[in-house]
């Protein structure tokens, strides 16, 4: 056993830059997912909501780090063989994909329907609506919730670290392995986590206030 | 795609995916028991305590909600014992997740609180019923149906979160299934049986509280 160093803890800190950049690839895979089942969810076309809701559903159901450990050996069995980044990277944008894809569902249907009615009326088709009239006033509602699943995105990326990619959960593991100071180091680390998370759990509040005053 | 499924080694191992399934109910129903006496009081606290301890409350919550579970069991685990305080996994396992779900409890509990019209206590107040009628006969059913939702989606979620406990070696479900893979080798098999079963109980549970709900919470239809 040796002592805690500066060096440790900037080999600590340092890894927290895999862990926003995990929480980039997550949010932006989730972004393209979700928004593929907001728009199956609340669409015409009854087996394609279906489906949303399933995958929905299965997803709420079950364990991210179940989530995560079949992201890991699905691939193999077809062939493909994952490392933890790329593995973590789809477990949790597929994971995203479903939660954000139920918020922003939910946002596309605060639009009140005399709004689709309108649009139509002047002739816009479905794209064009939700392009253009639906989803820019669904986006004021979506920003709150959204903010919120990212902060629970973020401190999701920690189960990353137990499919053994090194993020800060994982770099803060094999320090505390090598020099024993579990109170300082996981402190430390849970510091860093609130350090990125609280800012935007208080601005997601704020958002949410704000809208909750203009709607009265 | 050449790759042999081998589902049997899994299921031979039955009875420790069985206790496994147990253990996690278990752990979750005393987590979710204990957590909502700790959200019931620091509810009551934050609503009516002093300044200085609806500061430490606050403070509690915001530091666990912005915190990943895992660093919360890690310190629990793994740092508790240099203050002298030696958990078992199990124990700490329960610990960590009645202090996390506590800090979701109390805002949900406030909610439920904050959604009763003072006019309807002062009612109650006003027809000579003494504060504990006016809990039972006023405030409780309209809390509870308000709460309801939000609490039982909280449940679902600790039980899924509990599969975490795994990375300090809890004998919950997770716990058995890496058992399992570690001697088998069947990782695909073992854990696509075992995130079923997850999905087994979520389903169970969601069936479960939305009869609760029908049967006993459903507002009365207005005449």
């Amino acid at each position: 056993m040796r002592t805690l160093g500066s060096a440790d803890i900037l080999f600590i800190l340092a890894a927290l830059r895999w862990t926003l950049l995990l929480s980039a690839a997550a949010f932006a895979g989730g972004a393209v997912g979700g928004l593929l089942v907001a728009l199956m969810r609340s669409g015409q076309i009854a087996a394609l909501r279906w489906i949303a809701f399933g995958y929905i559903k299965l997803f709420q159901g079950t364990p991210l780090l179940m989530q995560l450990f079949l992201a890991f050996f699905v691939p193999g069995i077809f062939g493909f063989n994952v490392d933890p980044w790329g593995a973590a990277a789809l477990g949790l944008s597929l994971h995203a994909s479903a939660f954000l894809g139920e918020i922003w569902r939910g946002a596309i249907e605060t639009v009140p329907k005399g709004q689709w009615e309108a649009s139509a009326a002047l002739g816009l088709k479905y794209w064009r609506q939700m392009r253009l009239i639906v989803l820019p006033q669904a986006l004021r509602v979506a920003i709150p919730p959204t903010v919120g699943f990212l902060v629970q995105l973020i401190k999701a990326t920690s189960l990353a670290s137990i499919i053994g990619f090194v993020e800060i959960t994982r770099a803060a593991q094999v320090i505390n392995n090598a020099t024993f100071q579990p109170f300082t180091i996981f402190g430390l680390v849970g510091l860093a986590y609130f350090v990125i998370c609280w800012p935007l759990s208080l601005y997601s509040k704020r958002m949410e206030q704000r809208l909750a005053t203009a709607r009265r | 795609m050449n790759y042999v499924f081998e589902f049997s080694a899994v299921f031979e191992a039955w009875d420790e995916l069985l206790a496994g399934l147990i253990r996690t109910v278990w752990l979750s129903a005393a987590a979710m028991a204990i957590g909502l006496v700790v959200a019931v009081l620091g509810a009551l606290a934050k609503t009516g305590g002093p300044k200085p301890l609806r500061w430490v409350i606050d403070a509690y919550i915001e530091l666990i909600r912005n915190t990943p579970f895992l660093i919360q069991l890690f310190v629990i685990f793994f740092g508790l014992p240099a203050i002298g305080l030696r958990l078992e996994a199990d124990q700490a396992s329960l610990l960590a997740l009645v202090v996390n779900v506590g800090a979701y409890g109390i805002e949900i509990i406030r909610a439920g609180i904050e959604s009763i019209h003072h006019g309807q206590i002062e009612a109650g107040r006003a027809l000579g019923m003494r504060p504990l009628q006016i809990f039972r006969l006023i405030v409780l059913k309209p809390a509870l149906q308000a709460i309801y939702p939000s609490l039982t989606s909280q449940f679902i979620l600790l039980m899924l979160n509990s599969s975490v406990c795994s990375a300090i070696a809890a004998s919950e479900l997770t716990g058995a299934a890496n058992d399992i893979q570690a001697r088998t080798f069947r990782s695909f098999e073992v854990y696509f049986v075992v995130t079923a079963l997850y999905l087994a109980l979520s389903v169970m549970f969601w069936g479960i509280f939305a009869w609760i709900e029908r049967a006993f919470l459903r507002q009365p239809e207005p005449r």
